[in-house]
């Protein structure tokens, strides 16, 4: 009976040195939680000033940028092409599916249009992007700080910011709004191929219905989002390199880094623009 | 021996390309040097070796300047390398070529390329000439062959070899080898030991040789440190080395496993671990 009421009121008033010693930990854990979070985005916001400092002598080897448009757009193509059609597809289905109910297939077109241009485009194209372009960069630039070729480029007194992660860092700048286009305009096709083609809209109405309803101001909107995702992202992909952990589990972690970090700040910034631009 | 400086061959300070005095250096909190002393002279092999983990690399990024003492002086060329700015830490680096223990080759350009790199980097040379220029050092090294190879097409002696190849093709005035001989097969070792010898007698160049390999590097040093315990624990001449009577010496030089540096990391009793008994 004693031990039966010790344990209701233990269950009912904790000791409070257990919980002290539960709360400390705690507290303690979380304020070094936001304190490394805090040196790792002061980490980050200088080594954005160094890169963008050494952004403009690299703008003078026009054939490194080149090459690593290439790396990041060219390489990066068929799987926006691909991604970009099916969506596109999808949005005439679904688009055609519910404006039929309001009997209003004529604004099927504005409908994809605005989709596409507003946030479709440049959000999917993004999240393919941190997937595809920005692992890659996060691996080959980790891969060399492994193998110390970071560092050897540094005592042939050669910068690694200007030759190694300053042109990568312009060419996914570049390479995003480009990738945009054509995710868009593949899109479009697509979207128009299922709903002219297979649902009956008519041809006509589906792309003047698109060309008077859609203004400039909405493709701004998505050329500065691409910008924005572009500059973000390829930040993050450059910066998770440069630092990584010189070890193959370190650049494992880095390039899962990547990936989660992109695929986040890409929502939350296409929120925060989308909100400025209405 | 006792005294690194006190030696058969003329030490005057002048003649020291890389002066390390007195320098102090710590990791989070655990001491690499305490008080390393190392002078290297103009046109010597100098070599420095010690067990594994005594911060033999360590000492090369110092030089180099890509890490800078807690304490004490690390002068190249007569200029002192923590008062170096940014643009001097560079030039310097110029002057100065550096074997590295993988090669560190840049993976996506061919062995052409990779020698070519700091000449194209550092100067405005016309093509036909960084040709023949990569064509000679690659010729040095015996492998103007395989210039058109990529770096995963290399054995490690080979990588090692276009590795030098670049070192060199600057025309350095100090060449730094860090751990030359890792991993090589007796032949690589051979020419990569024939290299290093030839660059010093006919380019004149200064060297400096991190390595644990004793036998390899009695063969060309001029001048050898032996690091334990973060500082200067013998130096002297290959024959004087060897020679010397000191424990730490004779442990290293004949590769004991018992004596001042130990085998074991500091652990518990290994009976009572075993029996699972509290430290």
């Amino acid at each position: 009976m004693t031990e039966s009421a010790g344990t209701i009121v233990s269950e009912g008033k904790p000791p409070p040195r257990k919980v002290e010693a539960q709360a400390v930990p705690s507290r303690k854990a979380s304020r070094e939680g936001l304190l490394e979070g805090v040196r790792k985005a002061g980490v980050t916001a200088i080594f954005f000033a160094q890169l963008l400092a050494a952004c403009v002598p690299a703008l003078s080897r026009p054939r490194l940028i080149i090459a690593q448009i290439y790396n990041a757009g060219a390489r990066s193509l068929i799987i926006i092409m691909l991604s970009g059609l099916f969506t596109g597809m999808v949005l005439g289905l679904q688009g055609y599916d519910l404006l039929h109910r309001f009997g209003s297939e004529a604004a099927l077109g504005t409908a994809v249009a605005l989709s596409l241009l507003k946030e479709l485009g440049p959000v999917l194209t993004a999240l393919l992007f941190a997937g595809r372009a920005g692992t890659a960069l996060t691996s080959e630039i980790g891969l060399m700080r492994a193998t110390d070729q970071l560092t050897a480029m540094e005592v042939m007194a050669v910068d690694p910011l200007r030759y190694v992660a300053a042109p990568r860092f312009l060419g996914g700048l570049i390479a995003m709004p480009l990738l945009t286009a054509i995710f868009i305009v593949i899109g479009l096709f697509g979207a128009q191929l299922v709903g002219v083609q297979m649902m009956g809209v008519d041809r006509g109405i589906f792309w003047s219905q698109m060309q008077s309803a859609v203004a400039l101001k909405d493709v701004t909107e998505g050329i500065v989002k691409s910008l924005v995702f572009g500059a973000v992202l390829s930040l993050i992909a450059v910066n998770e390199g440069y630092h990584t952990e010189p070890t193959a589990e370190g650049v494992g972690r880095a390039t899962t880094r990547t990936v989660v970090a992109s695929s986040v700040l890409t929502l939350l910034l296409d929120y925060v623009l989308t909100a400025v631009f209405l | 021996m006792a005294d690194p400086h006190s030696t058969s061959q003329p030490s005057p300070e002048a003649d020291a390309v890389i002066d390390v005095r007195d320098v102090h250096y710590a990791i989070d909190g655990r001491p690499i040097f305490a008080g390393l002393d190392i002078r290297v002279r103009r046109g010597l092999i100098t070599a420095v070796m010690g067990p594994s983990g005594t911060g033999k690399t360590t000492l090369l990024r110092l030089i180099t300047g890509q890490i800078y003492a807690n304490r004490g002086h690390v002068s190249v060329f007569g200029r002192e390398v923590g008062d170096m700015g940014r643009a001097e830490i560079y030039a310097t680096r110029k002057r100065m070529g550096m074997l590295f223990q993988n090669g560190a080759l840049l993976t996506d350009v061919d062995v052409f390329d990779n020698v070519a790199f700091p000449v194209r980097e550092h100067t405005n040379l016309p093509e036909p000439l960084i040709r023949t220029l990569v064509l000679t050092k690659l010729e040095a090294v015996g492998l103007r062959g395989a210039a058109h190879l990529m770096p995963a097409e290399l054995s490690g002696g080979m990588a090692r070899r276009v590795a030098l190849a670049r070192a060199i093709v600057m025309d350095p005035e100090v060449l730094i080898y860090d751990e030359p001989f890792v991993g090589l097969d007796p032949i690589s070792l051979g020419v990569i030991l024939r290299l290093i010898k030839q660059m010093n007698e006919a380019l004149g160049i200064t060297s400096v040789v991190v390595s644990h390999d004793v036998h390899e590097i009695a063969t060309i040093a001029d001048y050898s440190y032996l690091l334990s315990e973060g500082k200067v624990v013998a130096a002297g001449s290959p024959a004087e080395l060897a020679a010397s009577d000191s424990a730490t010496v004779r442990q290293f030089m004949t590769g004991g496993a018992e004596g001042p540096v130990p085998f074991h990391y500091p652990a518990a009793d290994y009976a009572s671990e075993l029996l699972g008994e509290p430290a």
